[in-house]
């Protein structure tokens, strides 16, 4: 009754290529952006910003970046942790030794260096696809892993091999609280978030779209596929290496040598099953339900008068990812995206079923 | 001929690379040997893996990243019922167990995902990882557990005539060695042999053909899946004879994805001479390029066999990318 796109007419160009192109899509998205920016910080308590909020909003920049790659371009990659390394580790050493720069501009810049890294490991991309790829990845994962963790000059000689960085300030604006934080990453991720929706919706998201669903058939049209390709590697690295410099500065503070290891690079992945390949919300929905569930694994129990042990639960939390992934991708490949698509159509008819 | 050359040149360096620290006097015979040996023992529980692996992707042409979850379950198996019954009765029931769950990914996972690209199969199986590796801690528990093969800890010194002060082998990595001749030879006269081995090779060939004379198709995953499962308890109670049964097991297990690229996905020679080269390769690189590596870049400790496997195998996707033993089909872009 409420959604529904009746009687908006588009009469301009612009009008038609809005990125919500129904009213209500627009109310619904503002309201939520007010509320998330104005009614949050007041509500949420330091627990609920620390161990959720946070990594929410890093890994789903982090999980843009992915599926701008694994959705979009039809690449795989089982590494991405390490390009999040890379970020983090650029990041650290940028601010380490240009003290006076601009943390917007480390963001940008470590995001440029895990580019230009995860250009050289998409390489082989250009030869291989699919199963081959991912070990290729593997190999970057692997790789980048080892190099933090014994080249001294990355991590400033540090004893343990483990960095810590101090809170960041940007324009006098010392972000420290847990809502400072939270309102910083926020708008970086909206930011990122209209970035890939419009980088998506143009010709080079398209010029993915084309290699993912046929490459040969992507070239004879005249794509090129080695631009296609890399282009995806180097933004998907990108974001990723800016979600790795906000997950070692505004997450963690410090980190140790396997802070972005191959568990964080398959739980990218599985965000992105789950949440949607192919899908900026998706994005969104995968990251909020792999930081969700472990929490409620272990409260869960709690609430019921079991208590289990932490080890117990986390080879529960294996073995209920490990069963989502696999029903997710014979029941809804898709994923959670999909089904809030359904949602939108079956609310667009409702109250009446045709 | 031309496109052989640069496999040929990073072949050639792999086998000069091996003979260097002999040549340049880096090392005495002796100890060059024992890494040798060190690495061809690694090697063999590599393609251990590496050939349950190729089983699966000949078979189903399914890339199963679950082989190391699986050896980690099988391994975890023996070692707990082991506790309460003799070896061998441990390792009947564990076979029992591995074809329960091969005819379980069977109907659960496979068949409803039948006729899919392979990067949904790929995922589907990092899917059968996770429950795995958490199924089986579940059930087994968590800590780590001992296999007692029976085999004297105490290794045995050999050619002491030949090189000076001899050289230490352990029993129990003789034993792996000879199992997995004995595995390998006892696959090749099933496949060779037996009707069900030359169902398995027709539908290896073209599944659209292997169904339309009537092979079928879902008993031949069954079959190849529990086949592999047999070989990774194989893996996992001569791995876990030796260091122990624990979770790292299918961190390392990882290892055989490279082997099977250096061998060819589809190759059972290959997944054996894949796993050696890494094995061999791995170990030499960490003994003699480690110290001056860590010398010249002053680096906080070796620890080059992380990443020796995967970068070598980036190298031979790049000249090579079926693999040395495989068949020369690739999709190209």
């Amino acid at each position: 009754m409420l959604y529904r796109e009746n009687g908006q007419f588009k009469s301009t160009y612009r009008a038609d290529q809005q990125m919500l192109p129904v009213l209500q899509d627009r109310v619904f998205m503002l309201a939520l952006v007010a509320f998330a920016f104005v009614v949050v910080p007041f509500f949420a308590s330091n627990y609920l910003f620390l161990s959720m909020l946070i990594p929410f909003l890093i890994l789903a920049l982090a999980a843009i970046g992915l599926n701008l790659l694994v959705g979009y371009c039809g690449q795989i990659s089982i590494g991405h942790a390490a390009f999040m390394a890379v970020g983090a580790y650029a990041a650290y050493n940028l601010v380490l030794r240009v003290p006076a720069m601009n943390f917007l501009v480390v963001l940008v810049l470590a995001g440029l260096i895990a580019a230009a890294v995860g250009m050289l490991f998409g390489i082989p991309s250009l030869r291989i696809k699919g199963l081959y790829l991912a070990v290729a990845t593997l190999a970057a994962q692997f790789f980048i892993d080892w190099i933090f963790a014994r080249v001294k000059w990355f991590t400033d000689y540090s004893h343990s091999g483990s960095v810590s960085t101090a809170p960041v300030e940007l324009f006098g604006w010392r972000i420290d609280t847990p809502a400072e934080k939270y309102l910083f990453l926020l708008a970086v991720l909206i930011v990122f978030t209209v970035l890939a929706k419009n980088l998506v919706r143009g010709h080079i998201g398209r010029a993915w779209m084309a290699t993912r669903d046929m490459d040969v058939a992507a070239e004879v049209i005249g794509i090129r596929p080695v631009y296609a390709k890399l282009s995806a590697f180097a933004v998907s690295s990108f974001y990723c290496g800016v979600a790795g410099a906000l997950w070692g500065f505004i997450h963690l503070g410090s980190w140790e040598p396997l802070a972005f290891n191959l568990t964080l690079s398959l739980n990218l992945l599985f965000m992105i099953i789950i949440g949607g390949m192919g899908s900026i919300l998706g994005s969104y929905f995968g990251a909020a339900f792999i930081v969700v569930l472990p929490i409620l694994l272990n409260q869960i129990p709690q609430w019921l008068g079991v208590p289990i042990s932490t080890s117990t639960a986390s080879h529960l939390e294996f073995m209920i990812f490990g069963a989502l992934i696999v029903l997710f991708l014979i029941v809804e490949p898709h994923g959670l995206a999909r089904l809030w698509a359904i949602g939108k159509e079956k609310l667009r008819l409702w109250p009446f079923p045709h | 001929m031309k496109r052989h050359i640069p496999v040929i040149a990073l072949c050639s360096v792999l086998v000069v690379g091996l003979f260097l620290p002999l040549a340049l006097g880096l090392s005495p015979p002796g100890f060059w040997f024992e890494v040798l040996l060190g690495g061809l023992m690694a090697g063999v529980l590599y393609s251990l893996v590496a050939l349950g692996f190729v089983l699966i992707f000949k078979a189903s042409g399914v890339f199963n990243f679950a082989q190391g979850a699986m050896v980690l379950f099988a391994a975890l198996a023996v070692a707990r019922l082991a506790e309460r019954m003799p070896l061998w009765a441990a390792i009947l029931v564990a076979i029992v167990i591995m074809i329960v769950l091969a005819m379980v990914i069977e109907r659960v996972v496979l068949r409803p995902l039948v006729n899919q690209e392979g990067v949904a199969l790929l995922m589907a199986t990092l899917g059968v990882t996770y429950f795995l590796d958490g199924f089986g801690q579940t059930v087994w528990g968590s800590d780590i557990y001992a296999i007692e093969l029976g085999i004297a800890r105490e290794p045995v010194m050999v050619l002491d005539g030949i090189f000076q002060g001899g050289i230490l082998i352990n029993r129990d990595d003789v034993a792996a060695a000879v199992v997995a001749v004995l595995l390998v030879s006892v696959l090749a006269l099933f496949f060779q042999k037996t009707a069900t081995g030359r169902a398995l090779r027709a539908v290896a060939d073209d599944h659209q053909a292997a169904q339309s004379i009537g092979i079928p198709l879902n008993r031949i995953w069954v079959i190849v899946w529990s086949v592999a499962g047999i070989v990774a308890i194989v893996a996992g109670v001569i791995w876990g004879g030796k260091l122990g049964v624990q979770f790292s097991i299918s961190l390392v297990a990882l290892k055989a994805l490279p082997v099977v690229i250096l061998g060819g996905f589809t190759s059972v020679p290959g997944a054996i001479v894949g796993g050696l080269i890494i094995g061999v390769g791995e170990k030499m690189a960490e003994v003699f390029l480690g110290p001056p590596l860590v010398k010249a870049f002053d680096l906080a400790g070796g620890g080059i066999e992380n990443w020796f496997a995967y970068v070598l195998a980036l190298l031979f996707l790049l000249v090579r990318p079926e693999g040395l033993f495989g068949e020369r089909h690739i999709d190209r872009v």
